[in-house]
Order: C-alpha cells, then structure tokens, then sequence
C-alpha cells in the first residue's frame, strides 16, 4: 500500500515558538490514520501545516509524491485535501446550501452525493435554507464534515470531530465517518475520544512535544493498556 | 444546482430593521419641524441624493474593510482622481456637453465616467499591489502606508493639474429641475439619487445571488476557511479593491458635477465624511454603509436648514449618538 | 545620565548627531543672524516637542490619532485669543495657561473615554472625525478666534524685538526681546522632551509599551489599559497644547493654518516615522530633518525646475516645483515605513557596532 501523504522532518515554529520540532509519517492511501497525543502536542498544528495554514520552516511534505510545502492554501486544496477545522468554521452568515454550493468547488452540488450526505445528516436537508448560524453545534459539526466531502477529495484532515458533541450525536457521526471509510477515502484524522478512535482508525501515531514518539496498528495499540498509558498517561479502558 | 426543498426551517433570527426605520423615522420627524411642504421635500431630495454619492463612494472602503481587514486610509485619493480625470474628458469636449442635445451630452458624460472607473480601478491595482499587499494584518502600518499614498497622489494631482479650483459645469441636459407644483427637484439630484440606488442594488445583488457574492461574505466572516475550500482570496481581494477604487472614482466625478468644481483638496474633505458613514453603518456592512450615508447626509441637510450653526458639527454628534447606541455601528459584522 | 531618564542614544553616531542638533539650536542667534535661521531653529524646537508627545501615543501605545493638531492649535488659540483680547501682558499668558490647559486635557479625556465604548480599530477615524469638526468650527467662529485671517497680537513688553537688552556693539546685532522669546521656546521645549523621556522610561511607560505589544496579555497581568491609554492620551495632549502656546507666543499668531491644519498633522506623522517611532530622540531628528527641508530644499528643487524647464523635459518641471517637496516627502514616508520601520534612529542604533 502506497503512502498517499508523507511528511518527512517537518518543523514549524509560530512565532518563536517551535511547535513541530521533525515530524515524520505516511498516510497510507485508502486507510485511516488516528492521530493522537495531549493537548498542545501538536496535532493542529500539523493537520494546519499540511493544509498550508502555517508554513513549515524545514522538512518536506509529499502528496501523492508531489511535493506541497511551499504551497498556498488554495493550491493544495485544489489538489484534492479536504479540510474540516477544529473550530467547524462553517460561514454562519450563509445558508446550509451555500456553505455547501462553495464547497462544490469544480462545479453544480451532485444529487447523487447530496442523498448521500442526507442520508447521515438528515439535519442539512430540514434546514437547507437556513443559516447556518443558527444550526445547533452537532449540525454545524455535520455542516462542516459535509463541507468537506461533498466533493471527492483524494485526502481527508479531520480536526476533532467529536469535540464538545452529545454521545448520541458522536454515534451517528462515527457511523458516517465509517461509511465514509468504506467507500475508500484516505483520512487523517485528530481524535481525543478512545472510542471513536478505536472504532475508527487502522493506523495509529502518537505525538508528543512535537514529535511523533509511536507509530502503528490502531488494533495493537487498543489491545496494549500498558503501552497506552506509557504513551497517552492513560488507558483507553478507563474511558469507555 | 439542486433544488431541495427544505422540509422545515429553522426560526429565523430576527430580522434588525431598527436601523433601516432610523432614516424614515427621521424624515418624517422633520415634516412638522421644517414647516413647508415643498422645503421638505427639497431637503430630503437633497439628503438622499447627497446621501447616495456618499453611499457609492464609501462602499468600497467598507466591503475591503470587511474582506481584508485592511484600513484605507488613502481612499480620498480614489475620489480626487476620479473628479479629476472626467475633466480630461469634459473640459475639452465641454461644446458637447453644453449643447442642447442629451445625445451629445451622454456621449462625454458616460465616457468621461467611465475613463474615471478604469484610471481610479488601475489605481486600486497600483496601490493594492504595492501598498496594501506588504502590510497585511498590520493596521499601523496599514495607515501611515495609505496616508502616505494620499499625500504623493494628492501632491501629483496638483503637479498635473496645478493648484487652482477646475470648473466642472454641469451637462446641459442636467441642469434644472422638475416642477410639481410648488415643489422642485433638480435633475441632477434626481440622477444621482436613481445611480445610486441602483449601484446599492446591485452590490446587493452580487452579494446576494452570485457566487462571488457568496466568497466575499464568506470571506468577511472567515479568509482561512475560504482559502482551505481552494479559493485564492487574495485575488477575489484584489477584484473588491478594484472596484472599490473605481466606484470612489464614480462618486468622485458625480461629486464633481454637484458642485460643479474639482479641487484636488477634495479627497480630505470627503475622506471625513466617508469615515463617518463606515463607522455608523459598521465596518464591512453595505446596509450599513447605506443607511450611514443617508442619515450622514440628511443631518447636514435638516441640520443645515434648521441650525445653520450646527451642521458644523452636526456629523461628529451623529456619529457619537450612533455609537452610544451601537458601538460596532448600526450592522456590526459578525465574528471579528 | 539622569537627565536623560536613563536611556541614552545608544549610538553614537546618534549622539554626534544629536549634541550637533541641539549645539547649532543653542547657538543658532549668533551663528546664523537673521530672521529665516531663528524662525527655522525655533519651529525646529516646537515641532521636536509636538512630534515628541506624538510618538508617546504612536509609537509608545500603538494608537494612530489624527487629533493631535487639535490639541496643538488649543494651545496656540489660547494664547491669541487672551493676548489679544486682555491685552499683552503676563496676566493673559497666565490665563491662556489656564485656560487653554485644561481644555486639552478634558477634550483628551472625552474622547479616550468615548473610544473605549468602541472598537479600538475606529480611534483613527474617530479622532481624524473630530479633528476635522473642530478645524471647521475653528475657522467659523470668527468673532472669537478671528476665522480664516486667524489672530495676530501683540506680546508682553519683554519679548518684543523692540526690547534690547544688549546693545548692537558686542555682537554685530542687538540680543532684543526676540532672542529672549527664542531661547524661551527652546527651554520650554528641551524641558518637555526631558519630561516626555522620563515618562516613557517609568514603570508607566512600560506598561504602555506592553499593552502596544498585545493589549489582552496586559490586561491579563492585571494592568487597566483603559486607564493608561487614556492617561497617556491626555499627558500628550497637553504637552502639544504647550507646544501649540509656544508657536503662537513665537509667531504672535494663531490661524488654522499655523495650528489645525490637516497638513500640519501629516507633516507630524511624516516627522515621527522618518525620526523613528518609540524613541522619542527619532522626534528631533524628524523635525530638524523635516523642517530643513522644508525650507531649503524647496529652493533646491526652485532650481531643479527650472533647469528642467529649460532643457525642455515634460512633466518634471511640475514634479520639481518647490510647491510639491511634500510629494517627494510622501514617497520617502512610504518608503521608510517600508523599508525601515524604525527610521533614522532605529537605523543608527542597529548598526553593528564599530570594531573595539
């Protein structure tokens, strides 16, 4: 299985400050990769620095083997990665439908694709000419994961999706995350909730100051309570 | 793009229009206190003409405000230039626009607006790209870079054009008025008050039923967001400078017109007033914008009837009572 | 050292420039004689003192405000209007003092409280709104401040030029009334740089420079930066009303002109930039550099024009008329915000230092 994404040596400083201090991983294509650590390790920072947010000041970012580092935002984005922000960012002052007709970048929404997305988040259609302001957190949340598939996208980044979400609401978003899966998409994905990270992820990495200090199989690290609390300071156990 | 029918809306928020009733309200209290009928409606035909032309020429600096963040200082400059170029055009052709025929009178009048947009819109290029572009996210530098800017094309224009005031008469077909009655209505005022009404419209269709329209407000709310869904911002920025700077370019002639003179110390005069209007209205609103300069220029109108002495002032206690009121102005644009 | 509020130039080609500055203002009315040299030097003083408290709000807090002229022709209106109006003596300097003072200090106070209502980015505009609004009113109450022509007065006894106080044989000239005025102005002005280097030195002034660098941390550490700005607002205005006094007592007038006009307030802002904002020094350096040019560059450019003219070239004659050095100002202005940031004075202290 190819690498779809790879970053090799990435620092990023913001400011003086120096967040990612060599970041080294793949993202294999058709897979999901959990990304996982303690806050403020730098998890949105790297998701940010892929995507162009902030731009690295060494190391190499490779996507589908072309490399994306020195590019703008717009650019990568057009390059295929979908990108779904920590903060939802959805445009409050726009309806559902238009933050949706500006995610259809290359063109008219596909039915096809919108029955789809309706059919996880009946929420969008009930309120498609509403704005999208006035959404609860969950639909914002929908709004914005819609946002980023509505289009196919080579390469999913998913910044905390399940933050700040009512469980009901995270069980049905994992379950779309999971169809999205099934029909092969490529995902990275930032998760602080063990659940949706185990039912989710094929991959694990696991950052710290950083750094990434552990790479492999979500199954391995799931079944290793030691190793978890070696890596997270807690077991996935413990917060089920 | 797919129709869906929205099975159930959301309550929708409560639409503001407490601002949109300020201008009516205020005209119609005006109605006993001026006395006449026919001098309330001059007044008010003057206000929301006066106010139109304003209207055009801040829109501009509120929709970049509101994109980008970005604090033009040297907006007047537009509005200078614009009054100053249309005279390249209607000062040698002035035996067209003085003949008694409205053909021969469009036929300067409309290129002579329309070389105004493209130099001013030219302009926006110029200054965007070399101004604006190295200090984003800096609104110190923001200003003194674009105060300096108003300085050097405030000092061309008088090397250009030299220091004295250019007559700039008015289309003969533009002179006079309508007379219902005991009332009158120039027809200039009458123009400016339908142009300007239909420039409003416009932006608000673009904004509203385009999707550039949606970009920019998309934009305004959130730049990161637009450019991660692969929009270069920069370049729709770019466009909304530019046409910023031509439409001061367009108010700029129509104020040229309506006072029949062009001074290059016209850019600091109206750059006040135009600051004033961004700051009722909230910067980055167009309603706001709108609605700022109607009452602007109502104030300066009624006030100027009413209490002579006043109308020196009359602007700056506007202003503060808009802002004791709201203090991000009458639409404050979300999220910033 | 103390009297330089513990920050001294800090480079010395800054400190050469400086000491040659400040020695040809002392001795300028017995170098240069001559009514052009002492109206230069003196304006090079008063401008050095207005620039000085400006850069206390732009380059101390950050602020951008386009009132500061207001304060300034406060100050040079005050004096014109008791001069004239009680006559010329002590008496009326003293009232226009008190007067003039706190009028400063209450509209400062007005509008630094009004702006704390609203956003932070409309100070600019607001004050450049009321600034306009107080030039206009200025201008049209004419029975009070004499409109357009402005007011001119006569001073008290000791500073009139007919005043000699040594006679023509010691220098070649007499030391009249004049000079007093003059070295009046230059005390007062050196006096109110020192007080402005002290400010900016103090506890207060870091504080200021703290909210400058991010206004949420320092309200997070627990200073008020409502009260701060506001106070800073109202110790420049009243060093520009001084200011502004001290023009007028020089000019023995006041007009829009001299005192409110919006391109006085450029010329302010071209001075602190090109001087270097946050340094206070950059203040003397811009005015002296300013004002210079200002008058003798103009016949520079005088000839440039018309060699221009005569070697038949387009355009240039217009660019070069001694009419439009402003243009040629507002290019270097742009460019020094361009390219250095922190002007002459951050320019010179950043050199590397020479080999010891």
């Amino acid at each position: 299985m190819s690498a779809l994404l790879k970053l090799t040596g990435v620092e990023t400083y913001i400011g003086r400050y120096h967040i990612l201090q060599g970041v080294d991983f793949e993202v294999p294509e058709g897979r999901t990769t959990m990304l996982l650590g303690r806050n403020g390790a730098g998890k949105t920072t790297t998701l940010r620095t892929i995507m162009g947010l902030w731009q690295p000041k060494n190391g190499s970012i490779t996507l589908a083997g072309e490399p994306i580092e020195k590019l703008a935002t717009p650019d990568i984005a057009q390059r295929g990665v979908g990108y779904v922000p920590e903060s939802m960012a959805v445009f409050s002052d726009l309806t559902v439908k238009e933050n949706l007709v500006l995610a259809a970048r290359n063109g008219p929404l596909d039915d096809a694709q919108l029955a789809w997305i309706f059919g996880f988040f009946p929420a969008l259609k009930k309120f498609w000419l509403s704005r999208a302001g006035s959404l609860s957190g969950g639909q914002k949340q929908m709004l914005s994961i819609a946002r980023a598939i509505v289009e196919p996208r080579k390469l999913l980044l998913i910044d905390e999706p399940t933050k700040g979400l009512a469980p009901a609401i995270v069980m049905s978003l994992i379950e779309c995350l999971k169809e999205i899966k099934r029909r092969g998409a490529t995902i990275l994905l930032v998760e602080q909730n063990f659940h949706a990270a185990r039912e989710l992820g094929d991959h694990v990495l696991v950052m710290d100051n950083g750094t990434i200090v552990h790479r492999g199989e979500m199954a391995a690290l799931a079944a290793d309570v030691p190793l978890q609390e070696r890596l997270l300071g807690l077991s996935l156990e413990a917060h089920q | 793009m797919s129709e869906i029918a929205a099975t159930d809306a959301l309550p929708k928020p409560k639409r503001d229009i407490a601002p949109l009733l300020l201008p009516v309200v205020l005209a119609i209290v005006m109605i006993p206190l001026v006395g006449s009928a026919s001098s309330w409606v001059t007044l008010t035909v003057a206000s929301l003409a006066m106010g139109m032309m304003i209207f055009i020429m801040a829109s501009g600096l509120t929709l970049v405000f509101g994109l980008m963040d970005v604090l033009n200082f040297g907006h007047g400059a537009f509005i200078a230039v614009g009054a100053y170029v249309a005279t390249l055009v209607l000062l040698p052709l002035a035996s067209w626009a003085q003949a008694d025929s409205l053909l021969a009178n469009l036929a300067v009048l409309v290129p002579a607006a329309l070389l105004s947009m493209g130099v001013t819109g030219a302009l926006g290029l110029v200054v965007e790209r070399v101004l604006v572009l190295p200090v984003y996210g800096q609104h110190l530098k923001q200003i003194l870079m674009t105060t300096g800017g108003l300085i050097v094309a405030e000092q061309t224009l008088y090397a250009l054009f030299g220091p004295q005031i250019i007559p700039m008469p008015l289309p003969t077909a533009l002179r006079g008025s309508f007379i219902l009655g005991d009332i009158v209505i120039s027809k200039y005022r009458l123009l400016a008050m339908l142009l300007g009404f239909a420039i409003f419209v416009a932006i608000e269709l673009v904004l509203n039923r385009t999707k550039i329209g949606l970009l920019i407000r998309a934009g305004v709310e959130n730049r990161e967001m637009v450019e991660a869904l692969g929009y270069r911002i920069r370049r729709l920025f770019l466009g909304v400078f530019m046409t910023g700077s031509a439409l001061a370019g367009l108010g700029g002639v129509m104020w040229g017109l309506y006072r029949e003179q062009v001074h290059a110390s016209i850019g600091d005069e109206l750059t006040v007033l135009v600051f004033i209007v961004v700051i009722i209205g909230g910067l980055g609103s167009i309603t706001g914008c709108f609605i700022g300069a109607i009452l602007v220029a109502m104030v300066a109108n009624y006030g100027g009837f009413l209490v002579p002495k006043l109308a020196l002032v009359s602007n700056i206690l506007l202003m503060v009572a808009v802002l004791m009121w709201r203090p991000r102005g009458l639409y404050a644009v979300t999220s910033r | 050292m103390m009297i330089l509020s513990g920050d001294p130039p800090r480079s010395r080609a800054l400190s050469i420039l400086l000491v040659v500055i400040i020695l040809a203002l002392l001795a300028t009315p017995f170098i240069f004689p001559g009514a052009k040299a002492l109206n230069v030097a003196a304006k090079i003083c008063i401008f050095a003192a207005l620039v000085a408290s400006y850069d206390l709000l732009l380059g101390y807090t950050g602020s951008v405000s386009f009132a500061h002229t207001m304060f300034y022709g406060i100050g040079s209106y005050a004096i014109a209007i008791a001069l004239y109006g009680l006559g010329p003596n002590w008496t009326s300097v003293a009232v226009a003092v008190a007067a003039g003072l706190p009028l400063a200090l209450l509209l400062a106070l007005a509008i630094g409280l009004f702006s704390l209502r609203v956003e932070a980015i409309f100070f600019a505009m607001i004050t450049l709104a009321v600034a306009s609004a107080f030039l206009v009113l200025a201008s049209q109450l004419s029975w009070l401040t004499g409109g357009e022509d402005g007011r001119s007065f006569q001073l008290p006894e000791l500073l009139r030029p007919g005043t000699v106080f040594v006679g023509k044989e010691w220098f070649g000239f007499p030391v009249n009334g004049r000079i007093l005025t003059y070295y009046l102005v230059l005390t007062a002005c050196a006096a109110m740089i020192l007080a402005l280097l002290r400010v900016v030195n103090s506890p207060f002034g870091r504080v200021l420079q703290a909210i400058r660098e991010n206004r949420f941390r320092a309200e997070a550490l627990g200073y008020r930066t409502v009260f701060h700005l506001t106070y800073a607002n109202c110790i420049a205005a009243a060093v520009a009303a001084c200011a502004g006094m001290l023009n007028a007592l020089w000019l023995r007038y006041a007009g829009p002109d001299t005192s409110l006009a919006f391109s006085i307030m450029l010329d302010i802002l071209l001075m602190v930039v090109i001087g270097g904002m946050g340094t206070i020094y950059g203040a003397i350096i811009g005015a002296a550099i300013f004002i210079l040019a200002q008058n003798y560059l103009q016949a520079l450019m005088g000839i440039a024009s018309t060699a221009a003219t005569d070697a038949g070239l387009p355009l240039l004659p217009g660019l070069l008329h001694p009419d439009r050095w402003l243009l040629w100002l507002g290019l270097l202005f742009i460019a020094s915000v361009y390219f250095f940031p922190t002007g002459v004075v951050g320019r010179l202290r950043n050199r590397p230092p020479a080999a010891r």
